[in-house]
């Protein structure tokens, strides 16, 4: 019995360690990147990659949520006689919602993991070690270029997955399903407001810190050897997913 | 100049280093020789703050730099180089931009005289025709020398070296300890070398420290240790298999 406790204490505290440590890499990280930026030439290289290289599965992700949407909606709008506000519909769900959820997700698959790996082969090959023994701040060359990139990139990738998914819905809804093309596009007017995009655009900005922030802790805190850093990128992806789908909920029942 | 001071360190239930002292003479070449996973890296890692002790002090010209902040600690490893065990090369730069990091991060030197100081350095250790090789295409030895380079050449106070020979033929390990002896006479910088070689090690260095179950056993010149009558450190430098250290080999 006693050893049951004690293992659900030791649990425990390594859970609120953890949480701390986390807390404080977030915390040191949104300092550097105000303090310790980095060269722009850096931060220039990580939006390339976290942002333009993922710009063929943002685009091939969308058309097809887009194109599905077109299918669901107009099923169920037709159910209620009005397909016509197929346009609004899918514009809403891929502003307001997918948009930015499903962006993130696929940056989470490729760029965090990538992110993940980078930081974990470097720590556990001593690189970061030898950063530090030259008095220069890991943060400022592996953690601030990648926070700042995620958080310029996000909101573009976002408003890309947007209009890709419309495209894909009128692609669906109007060349296929035969929706009237004016009201497609008419309604859509009319219904998206600016608080939509707004809400998107602060989701896909929050969801490119949650990408950086998970993604490099978890490789600057990688175990040992290949191990090691093949958990930290599982733990990482998992992790990241997790934490945009919850944060998606409270940001969302914040915004509404 | 480097003193620890009742050192102690622990990972999850593995004692490692129990109650260490040492003070490292400043301008000589300090050898820390010891079985192996005695703590003799996790021993120069604190030096240079990259592990704190659970207890203990450390102190570089006479200053705690235990519990300092990171921007007062990179002021202290500002007198630092290391050369790692596997040299940590940057994999995603090549040789040149490895070397000229430091100069190009710490210096305001133009991109002519980085070149220029590179070639130097790269000269100095005898290495040719590398600069656009990354550190997966070369050898082992080579890993080691561009490590070197890189290491020397801001002129560091203090350079510490994590084991530079292991795993290196002799011929090799010989030309490598020669390049650190010829360095340290040249810079005068204060070396602490953590190393197996026994007995090379003893043509290269001032001093040298055996550490043994998170210790210090002894500490004198090569001659005095050449010398010791103490069974742990006579078994150690003899080879033996007989002696109170166990080989861990059945």
């Amino acid at each position: 019995m006693t050893v049951f406790i004690r293992a659900i204490g030791r649990w425990a505290i390594n859970l609120l360690q953890e949480l701390g440590k986390t807390g404080m890499f977030l915390v040191y990280s949104l300092y550097s990147i105000v303090w310790h930026p980095g060269r722009p030439v850096h931060v220039l290289k990580q939006v390339s990659f976290i942002g333009a290289k993922s710009l063929f599965v943002i685009v091939l992700t969308a058309a097809f949520t887009g194109m599905v949407l077109g299918l669901q909606g107009y099923y169920t709008l037709t159910k209620f006689g009005s397909e016509g506000m197929l346009g609004t519909a899918v514009a809403l769900s891929l502003i307001r919602e997918l948009g930015p959820v499903l962006s993130a997700l696929m940056v989470t698959g490729r760029a965090g993991s990538a992110i993940t790996a980078e930081i974990g082969i470097m720590r556990i090959s001593e690189q970061i070690d030898a950063l530090e023994t030259m008095a220069l701040d890991p943060y400022k060359y592996l953690v601030s270029p990648k926070f700042i990139a995620a958080m310029i990139s996000m909101p573009l990738l976002c408003a890309i997955f947007d209009v890709v998914g419309i495209y894909g819905g009128w692609l669906v809804g109007v060349k296929l399903l035969g929706v009237n093309p004016g009201a497609y596009f008419s309604e859509m007017y009319k219904s998206v407001e600016w608080q939509d995009v707004y809400s998107g655009f602060v989701k896909s900005f929050s969801f490119g810190i949650i990408i950086a922030w998970i993604g490099c802790y978890k490789g600057y805190y990688a175990g040992h050897g290949a191990e090691g850093v093949s958990r930290a990128t599982t733990e990482s992806v998992v992790l990241t997913s997790v934490l945009i789908l919850v944060w998606d909920y409270v940001l969302t029942s914040i915004l509404l | 100049m480097i003193k620890l001071v009742n050192v102690h360190k622990s990972f999850a239930n593995q004692t490692v280093l129990n109650g260490l002292n040492l003070s490292i003479p400043a301008g000589k070449t300090t050898a820390v020789i010891g079985p192996s996973g005695e703590g003799k890296s996790v021993m120069l890692k604190h030096m240079i703050g990259l592990l704190e002790p659970d207890q203990g002090d450390v102190f570089v010209d006479d200053r705690s730099i235990v519990g300092l902040r990171r921007s007062q600690l990179n002021t202290v490893r500002e007198k630092f180089a290391m050369v790692f065990q596997n040299a940590a090369l940057f994999d995603s730069m090549t040789v040149y931009e490895n070397v000229a990091f430091p100069l190009e991060e710490k210096t305001n030197l133009g991109p002519d005289e980085v070149r220029v100081r590179v070639a130097t350095a790269l000269q100095e250790v005898g290495l040719r025709n590398v600069d656009h090789k990354y550190p997966d295409e070369l050898s082992g030895g080579m890993k080691k020398r561009v490590g070197l380079a890189r290491a020397l050449l801001l002129e560091p106070c203090i350079v510490l070296f994590d084991e530079p020979t292991t795993g290196l033929d002799p011929v090799i390990r010989r030309s490598i300890h020669q390049l650190i002896k010829e360095t340290q006479q040249k810079f005068g910088f204060t070396a602490v070398i953590v190393s197996h070689d026994i007995p090379d090690i003893f043509e290269v260095a001032h001093y040298v420290a055996m550490l043994y179950h998170g210790e210090i056993l002894q500490f004198g010149t090569p001659e005095e240790i050449q010398a010791s009558e103490h069974p742990v450190v006579r078994q150690f430098i003899s080879g033996s298999l007989d002696g109170p250290i166990n080989s861990g080999v059945v």
